[in-house]
């Protein structure tokens, strides 16, 4: 007969408060065993890979509607320094930008508030010794090996395709990952004042028009100067001239800007979170 | 002390309704619960198709071609019919695979209502009635700003209407039937369903460039969804010319797979509301 271990792990057994940010964080908020989440996700993914996997699919449709369709119907498009470059490789940076906003935020309202909701899997999990921080932190990295597996298949199709005419390419990768953290922050902070599903229909509202006017498929220089303006503030357009600028070249100290823009976004939304989350699981 | 309700109770009538009053009935269910819920779909309805239209019509038709696009339209002109049979296929993918499980497994409201004299059948019967008067009111609202902006060439878009409604009524009817059939609740035959079939047939069925853009040996596939067929239906009605011989095959397409969605639908309701 099988027997189960139940591995009891007494206060005693965890390990010493060493790092940075045992120190920092108020005790009973982060223990340091964030891993144990995506060790969790791991195997509660197994029986359900076809969803994580498919999700690999979707972008390459549209790479191939823009190759054999849309870009038939327009002109060569003027890149970096005045030369042309093809309809597709001026869509495909932007397609990456918005994939790993699309995952990020999905996974971070979708996922989490059915979680956090229905599933009551934090509460479970902070009556062991786990708390806020390592969940937040866990399910964070969940959602970035995710977005990680598909910005580099996606990436990869695109060198494939000829799509990339830089070096600078090698850095797309953990841009994709930086666009994912901040869009997961900010996702997870607005999840956490979520009432209901029908609130979920604003996520949509914020994002797809955002994919839709983030220059995706058609240059900046399409809208009126007000306009322009505007869309210059929206996190996917940055997301989305970052990595332009990676992919088809014309890379600039602008790039620090882009970075800062989403370094602001992982802090804030990141700071939030972590409040909101203390007074919805702790309070 | 709890108040006293009183329910007035009526005394049998010792006869049933007849199968149009039992599907409106249950067309009566879906519309109070919408009425406390419509808010939720107003943007995937109505803002969804009006984004396409501004975002693709307007801005990437501004980077098209002159001539690029069939009989010399312009990009919005030649988009604007097409997107009624595309949003009326998002809409029915949205009311046709998820409210549906939910039927038989969350709030288990068809066994509520087949618990009544009312059939499994009537209940297919007013899920379409239900998904009808919604492709009604998201494509005419779709239409009037689709004017508004300057999209619209001529009143055949009215029929463009009726053919997109038709497409999405097709489309429904078979997921209604694919939904009935799904018994994990985990949705990952709809995440399947979204990206294997409705995602690519919105990108290649003819929405945003003619199928003839497509290798040969792809078209057959085209050919095969209710959306290439709607597609040339609705562009048609607006722009001619609209041969009957073709038409009629167009519509007898939509129509077959409109008959066979339901007729499949009612056989997977029967099968899991009463056994």
């Amino acid at each position: 007969m099988a027997q189960h271990v139940i591995a009891t792990s007494p206060a005693a057994a965890l390990p010493p408060r060493t790092g940075l940010l045992l120190r920092v964080v108020p005790p009973g908020l982060y223990v340091g065993r964030a891993r144990t989440l995506v060790r969790r996700a791991m195997l509660t993914n197994r029986r359900s890979w076809l969803p994580v996997v498919s999700g690999l699919v979707e972008p390459f449709f549209y790479l191939l509607a823009l190759g054999v369709g849309f870009g038939k119907l327009v002109n060569d498009v003027t890149g970096p320094g005045g030369t042309p470059i093809s309809y597709t490789a001026f869509v495909a940076p932007a397609l990456l930008a918005s994939s790993a906003m699309n995952g990020a935020v999905f996974d971070a309202t979708f996922n989490i508030f059915h979680k956090l909701k229905y599933v009551k899997l934090y509460d479970s999990i902070l009556a062991t010794p786990l708390g806020p921080v390592d969940i937040a932190i866990g399910e964070i990295s969940w959602a970035l090996l995710r977005g990680g597996l598909y910005s580099a298949a996606f990436l990869g199709v695109m060198a494939v395709l000829g799509l990339i005419s830089t070096p600078w390419a090698l850095l797309a990768f953990p841009a994709a990952l930086l666009i994912s953290l901040a869009f997961a922050a900010v996702g997870m902070a607005a999840t956490t004042f979520m009432r209901s599903w029908q609130d979920f229909d604003l996520v949509n509202l914020a994002v797809l028009p955002m994919f839709f006017f983030s220059t995706t498929f058609y240059p900046l220089s399409v809208y009126p100067r007000w306009l322009q303006i505007v869309v210059e503030c929206l996190p996917l357009y940055e997301g989305v001239a970052m990595m332009r600028s990676l992919t088809i070249g014309g890379v600039d100290f602008g790039l620090l800007g882009h970075v800062a823009y989403f370094a602001v976004m992982v802090v804030g939304g990141g700071v939030v979170a972590g409040r909101r989350l203390r007074v919805l699981l702790l309070k | 002390m709890a108040a006293e309700v009183v329910v007035p109770v009526r005394p049998s009538t010792g006869h049933t309704v007849g199968t149009l009053r039992a599907s409106l009935l249950v067309l009566e269910q879906a519309w109070a619960w919408y009425r406390r819920n419509w808010k939720a779909t107003v943007f995937s309805s109505v803002g969804l198709p009006v984004l396409y239209l501004l975002a693709m019509g307007l801005g990437f038709g501004s980077q098209v071609r002159a001539g690029a696009v069939p009989g010399g339209l312009t990009y919005l002109a030649y988009l604007a019919p097409a997107l009624l049979p595309a949003g009326a296929v998002q809409t029915a993918a949205g009311e046709c695979t998820y409210p549906i499980l939910s039927g038989f497994e969350w709030s288990k409201i068809f066994h509520g209502i087949t618990a009544t004299p009312v059939t499994p059948g009537q209940v297919v019967l007013g899920q379409l009635w239900w998904l009808l008067s919604r492709l009604l009111v998201s494509g005419a609202a779709y239409l009037v700003v689709a004017t508004a902006v300057g999209a619209v060439t001529g009143p055949g878009i009215l029929l463009s209407l009726v053919f997109g409604v038709l497409t999405g009524m097709a489309f429904g009817a078979l997921l209604i039937a694919f939904a009935a059939s799904v018994r994990s609740t985990s949705g990952n035959a709809f995440t399947a369903i979204f990206r294997f079939v409705v995602v690519p047939m919105s990108l290649f069925a003819g929405t945003f460039f003619p199928i003839s853009q497509l290798p040969a040996w792809v078209r057959p596939v085209a050919w095969l969804t209710p959306m290439w067929h709607g597609t040339e239906l609705a562009r048609g009605a607006e722009f001619g010319p609209l041969p009957w011989g073709i038409t009629l095959v167009h519509i007898a397409y939509l129509v077959a797979l409109l008959v066979t969605g339901m007729l499949l639908a009612r056989w997977r309701f029967r099968v899991r509301l009463t056994r």
